[in-house]
């Protein structure tokens, strides 16, 4: 299991490994926005949590489509489902090397970015609390969306229409925790229903991936 | 550890392909795979390594007594010879790689990126982590695919090796390994198209 966390781990780093595509995407979202909407920062304090929340969710999004593709083509898919690692380990471990080289750094840029997008003092303690808590979860469900296309051709379109919807959820409360934080309102609400929906899909989405796997290798 | 096959019937997309094959696979001995392309022998290893399931018949043997090696390698290009096999290694608990570089005159090429192999190379690279899985049945899907005749004998004694230590074969290929091993041929085993019982005529 560790070995395998490590071998994705050193695959990202790896010259081609695809690590920073989400980090610059991030970058170049939240630099953009402020050309966008104009300068008012009245404004962009406002939509600030709103965009870095959604920056960070597609960013997400863009390197899903390899997490389990790679693997699926050179055949080492099949040789680990041979090997005696449980499959669910596996696609664990997987969501684990995607979250570390995707979702954690996303995390560690997000207050720096918050400057530019003018982010209210008080929220960048929440925005990093809610993306900590609220990233897991966009891994282990595109976890799921990968294991359910392996295998198809071009399958990052299906990928993400099939992800998308269910992080809806996620967006919504992540983003939510991040706003109120910034305005000074109570965050309980939605930190809890935020760490809610990461447990429960950190708990069961791994035995859904493994099965949908299961059928697909056959 | 003996593998034993009993009426076996496969499919491969939902069409069976295979049917009422039998057949014992003892230690120490090696089994040669034959059949024409398209007749089912990727789809049997297939099945007896656990990666789908059959359509009726008994696989009795352990499932994780049993070592596969696909048309593709598994390799990471940019991973190095021996961090490949460090890795599927570990995944299999076994810690020494020096005896399956060894048995692939892998040695010179250890510190190369995998990518930077030629098909040949990366073949050896490919049956080398055979070696590393400590399994005793292998179930090889033409091993000898892009390999020099040079290569195809350190095979054939990696193999003769691996039966003289008890372990036993499934080698589906099309050339002459030199092993003494009995010949199974599937070809006879082609399932037959099944009459559509329930067919209604007035569909037409």
């Amino acid at each position: 299991m560790i070995a395998l966390l490590l071998r994705d781990l050193k695959l990202a780093f790896r010259a081609g490994g695809g690590f920073g595509l989400g980090l610059a995407f991030f970058l170049i979202v939240t630099v953009l926005v402020p050309f966008s909407v104009g300068p008012q920062s009245s404004l962009l304090s406002t939509i600030a949590p709103g965009v870095l929340w959604l920056g960070a969710l597609l960013a997400c999004l863009l390197s899903l489509d390899r997490l389990l593709a790679l693997d699926w083509e050179d055949g080492s898919l099949d040789l680990l489902a041979t090997a005696p690692l449980p499959l669910e380990g596996v696609v664990t471990i997987k969501a684990l090397a995607h979250w570390i080289t995707t979702g954690l750094p996303l995390v560690l840029a997000a207050p720096v970015l918050g400057v530019l997008l003018n982010l209210p003092v008080p929220g960048y303690l929440w925005l990093v609390i809610s993306l900590l808590i609220g990233t897991p979860a966009l891994s282990v469900i595109g976890t799921f969306g990968a294991a359910l296309t392996v295998g198809l051709k071009r399958g990052g379109l299906l990928l993400s229409l099939l992800v998308l919807p269910l992080y809806v959820p996620t967006l919504i409360f992540g983003a939510e925790v991040a706003r109120r934080g910034a305005i000074g309102m109570e965050t309980q609400t939605p930190l809890l229903m935020l760490a809610g929906i990461t447990a429960a899909t950190v708990a069961l989405l791994p035995f859904a991936s493994a099965a949908v796997l299961r059928i697909n290798l056959r | 550890m003996t593998l034993t096959v009993t009426d076996l019937s496969i499919a491969r997309g939902g069409i069976p392909v295979l049917e009422g094959l039998s057949f014992v696979l003892k230690p120490g001995r090696a089994l040669i795979l034959r059949g024409p392309n398209g007749i089912g022998k990727t789809t049997l290893l297939r099945t007896l390594a656990g990666l789908q399931p059959s359509l009726s018949g008994r696989i009795e043997g352990a499932e994780d007594q049993i070592a596969y090696a696909s048309h593709s390698d598994g390799l990471k290009p940019t991973l190095t010879v021996t961090e490949n096999l460090d890795f599927w290694a570990s995944v299999f608990g076994t810690k020494d790689i020096q005896p399956a570089l060894d048995a692939f005159k892998l040695n010179d090429l250890s510190d190369r990126h995998a990518g930077n192999l030629s098909a040949g190379q990366k073949r050896r690279l490919g049956l080398a982590r055979m070696l590393v899985t400590g399994r005793p049945i292998w179930m090889l899907d033409e091993p000898t695919v892009s390999l020099d005749r040079e290569a195809v004998a350190l095979f054939a004694d990696t193999v003769r090796t691996h039966l003289g230590q008890g372990g036993s074969a499934l080698i589906a290929t099309h050339i002459d390994l030199g092993l003494e091993g009995e010949v199974l041929d599937v070809g006879a085993n082609k399932a037959k198209p099944k009459p559509i019982e329930d067919f209604d005529g007035g569909f037409l």
